[in-house]
């Protein structure tokens, strides 16, 4: 019954957030709806009367569809595809109750979750329990509150789909997890970020059916049964998901669409990851180099100078990153964990902490990265985070700073008491729950960290207070998202690493015991 | 978890309710030519910043009571007036004299929220976390949830932060009192409530238990020695809270009789 309040209470929330703020993102979803009600199959992916093309898998888009069949109901003018921005009250309202509604599969997901977590610290007080304070740091996660309740996202349910496919491979229902991960990778393609966890995991847990003494693969043990089996699911699955398309010969405008590479290497704000870093460094590098008159101030790219803003830019010192750069980047900071996971499994908790891995160096280093992905990483952590003490310091540390990167997300008045106090009641509940429910055991944070995580207080103070005040807004008007995005990439950096070096070394131990 | 921890987070979620509920539409809004409750607290900001103290109740040629004519006692009178000061900082369109009148805008919404939410925190909220804290023989878990109940009860947010009053004020002040009269401060429980009632008159209805319980512990303690001592220094209490709130309008004793007339009539018929 407790699950119950948690989950009506944080719906009851999320009603109360009809009314505010929201972003584009509005405009693009009433775009889709209008564009799959009114459009046959085939021009979905063509239509371009709006800025905001269809740039999700087509399961997406048949769930637009589906939705726009309610919508009609509620206000047939947001249907209309010449109606840009069209925002009645009953737009505003079916709009935002979708999200609401949609939630009910992450609900159900989390109270799934909640089952695969071992009751081993079998506290009295319910307030102690670690599934009681999974359940409120899922349901009641900042971010996903005002990513998906006030910016305007679908992020929902499509993290339903991904931590109930978690929860099934926790209890060794492989099809299930295989087919739920299939289809999410359908509805929202940046899910491929963990896909190689769910595939090293699926290939090496699943097909291969057992180990030997020492933990290592035994090779005879490969079933083909279930290799076939899983190929047929994902072949499905796509089958379903771009068959029609591929029949229409549209595969390469899908392709352009999901995946435009003419974009920048960071989004408008950075986000908070290697690349934010690299940027800042070639920018200090490029200020110290003009002073000392090493560079030429001619042959310095205008808009590296003033930007920071600027989608595409050069770098001025250090060299320019491609594309395809990042990719290679990406492959090998996810080559440990997924050697890891293979060479030696330790079951679900394992697979968890390669798909954490694989999100964090995906973010690290991936092309055009938005800051809302570090949510890819810090709700899977989530279910480490209760189970063990040195997960939970690592998980304190990504959220706060992961949590704080997402604050230029609402950078309106009426917005700001929301954030800031809905910021607070995550971080002193997460923090207080996690250190009562490890008091036992040595301190979560040591002091570099906390004082790391203090100073974000007076950094969003000059942010927003005392820098809008100053003459140096006009001029430099990206300075405080530089200087979050900035900090906030050493504090995700240093989270990532810590993760890392933690499930290396935890294996290493393992091993060492095996022998 | 610990008790702070908790309240803590009782304290948040309260707040974050009512900015939430905040966000919504107020009294009258686009309803020309008499709005609602929340041009009645812009207009009495005008009003207490405008005109000098002796206009605030007078009906003059600056000050037409037909439209939303100050009837709340002196306390609410100077609240609109620091209020006022403040908008006056940012935007002195919100109040300036006679052309502010109906004024409707984003920024000065949020301000007028913002006022309500402060004197919210700074008055109601406290009390209650006082209160709940100074309860005997609950647990802590027991002193939280009272605390959340009383915190979250929809009547006076969506009042205060939906329709806009500023109930909070005189409601906090009241509960305040009743917890100083709980550790036997019955001075200081005195002060509390007459400044609750010198800021709305509506907290009258509490004023009844307040007094026979004040008296009830003079009789208690004898009236022909510490009782007495206690009846008088409680007099005199309330006696001096009330002329410090009525001061500024004593110039002259027909001003206080015309100020009182008026005053007792829109106590019986003013909607509170």
């Amino acid at each position: 019954s407790w699950f119950r309040a948690l989950a009506l209470g944080v719906s009851f929330l999320k009603c109360l957030l009809i009314p505010a703020y929201y972003s584009t993102d509005f405009e693009v979803h009433r775009n889709w709806l209008a564009i799959t009600h009114n459009l046959p199959l085939s021009q979905w992916y063509y239509e371009a009367t709006s800025e905001w093309t269809l740039d999700y898998p087509p399961f997406f888009a048949w769930f637009e569809y589906a939705l726009s069949h309610v919508a009609k109901y509620f206000d047939p003018k947001m249907l209309v595809i010449e109606n840009l921005n069209y925002t009645s009250r009953a737009t505003v309202f079916f709009q935002r109750f979708s999200v609401i509604f949609t939630d009910i599969l992450f609900i159900y997901a989390v109270r799934e979750c909640c089952r695969c977590v071992n009751g081993k610290r079998a506290a009295k007080d319910i307030l102690e329990k670690p599934t009681f304070i999974l359940a409120v740091l899922l349901l009641w996660n900042f971010g996903l509150l005002i990513v998906d309740h006030i910016h305007f996202q679908y992020n929902g349910f499509l993290f339903g789909l991904m931590l109930l496919s978690v929860a099934r491979l926790c209890q060794k229902r492989y099809l299930e997890g295989a087919f739920l991960f299939a289809v999410l990778l359908h509805f929202k393609h940046i899910y491929i970020y963990v896909a190689p966890a769910y595939g090293i995991y699926l290939l090496r847990s699943y097909c291969f059916t057992a180990n030997n003494a020492d933990g290592s693969v035994k090779w005879r043990s490969f079933s083909l049964l279930h290799v076939t089996l899983l190929g047929l699911i994902v072949c499905l699955v796509s089958a379903l998901s771009l068959g029609p398309f591929i029949v229409l010969g549209q595969l390469p405008q899908i392709i352009s669409r999901l995946f435009p590479f003419k974009r920048g290497l960071c989004h408008a704000y950075w986000a908070p990851n290697f690349w934010a870093l690299y940027n800042a460094m070639d920018k200090a590098l490029t200020i110290f180099g003009l002073k000392c008159n090493l560079l030429d101030p001619t042959k310095i790219p205008k808009a590296s100078m003033t930007g920071g803003l600027v989608q595409e830019f050069q770098h001025t010192v250090l060299p320019s990153v491609t594309p395809l750069a990042t990719l290679i980047c990406t492959f090998i900071s996810i080559l440990p964990s997924v050697f890891c996971l293979w060479f030696k499994p330790q079951g679900p908790r394992g697979f968890l902490q390669c798909l954490v891995l694989c999100a964090l160096s995906s973010f690290m280093f991936g092309w055009h990265v938005h800051e809302k992905a570090i949510l890819l990483a810090i709700l899977p952590l989530s279910l480490l985070s209760v189970q063990r003490a040195k997960d939970a310091g690592i998980y304190l540390i990504l959220t706060t700073t992961g949590h704080f990167s997402l604050f230029p997300l609402l950078f309106t008045p009426a917005e700001l008491p929301i954030k800031i106090l809905l910021m607070l009641l995550f971080t002193v509940y997460s923090f207080s729950s996690l250190k009562s429910l490890f008091r036992r055991e040595r301190p979560l944070l040591n002091w570099l960290e906390t004082i790391y995580l203090v100073q974000l207080v007076p950094l969003e103070i000059f942010c927003e207070m005392v820098f809008p005040l100053t003459p140096w807004k006009r001029h430099f008007p990206f300075v405080p998202l530089l200087l979050t995005s900035v900090y906030c990439a050493l504090g995700i950096t240093y989270a990532w690493l810590k993760l890392y070096v933690s499930v290396l070394t935890e294996r290493i131990s393992v091993r060492q015991k095996a022998e | 978890m610990e008790k702070w921890s908790l309240m803590t987070i009782t304290v948040l979620l309260a707040l974050i309710v009512r900015w939430t509920v905040s966000l919504g539409s107020y009294s009258g809004a686009g309803k020309p030519p008499m709005y609602g409750d929340y041009e009645a607290q812009r207009h009495w900001q005008e009003v207490t910043y405008n005109l000098p103290i002796r206009q605030w109740y007078f009906n003059t040629s600056d000050n037409n009571l037909l439209y939303w004519g100050l009837d709340y006692p002196p306390l609410t009178a100077y609240h609109s007036l620091l209020c006022a000061y403040i908008a006056k900082l940012i935007n002195p369109d919100w109040i300036a004299l006679h052309t502010s009148q109906g004024y409707e805008s984003q920024p000065h919404k949020l301000f007028m929220r913002t006022t309500v939410f402060v004197a919210d925190l700074l008055v109601y909220i406290p009390a209650v976390i006082f209160y709940c804290f100074s309860l005997k023989e609950t647990s802590t878990k027991k002193k939280v949830s009272s605390a959340l109940c009383i915190l979250l009860y929809p009547g006076l947010i969506l009042i205060d932060h939906g329709h806009f009053q500023y109930n909070s004020v005189s409601l906090g002040f009241a509960l305040w009192g009743v917890l100083a009269l709980s550790y036997d401060w019955d001075l200081l429980g005195s002060v509390a409530f007459c400044l609750a009632l010198n800021y709305k008159q509506m907290e009258l209805y509490h004023s009844l238990p307040f007094f026979c319980y004040l008296l009830g512990k003079c009789f208690k303690k004898g009236l022909k020695g510490k009782g007495l001592v206690l009846l008088i220094k409680i007099t005199g209490t309330v006696v001096v809270s009330f002329a410090v709130c009525w001061l500024p309008f004593c110039t002259d004793m027909e001003q206080i009789m015309q100020v009182a007339l008026p005053f007792s009539l829109f106590f019986f018929f003013s909607p509170g």
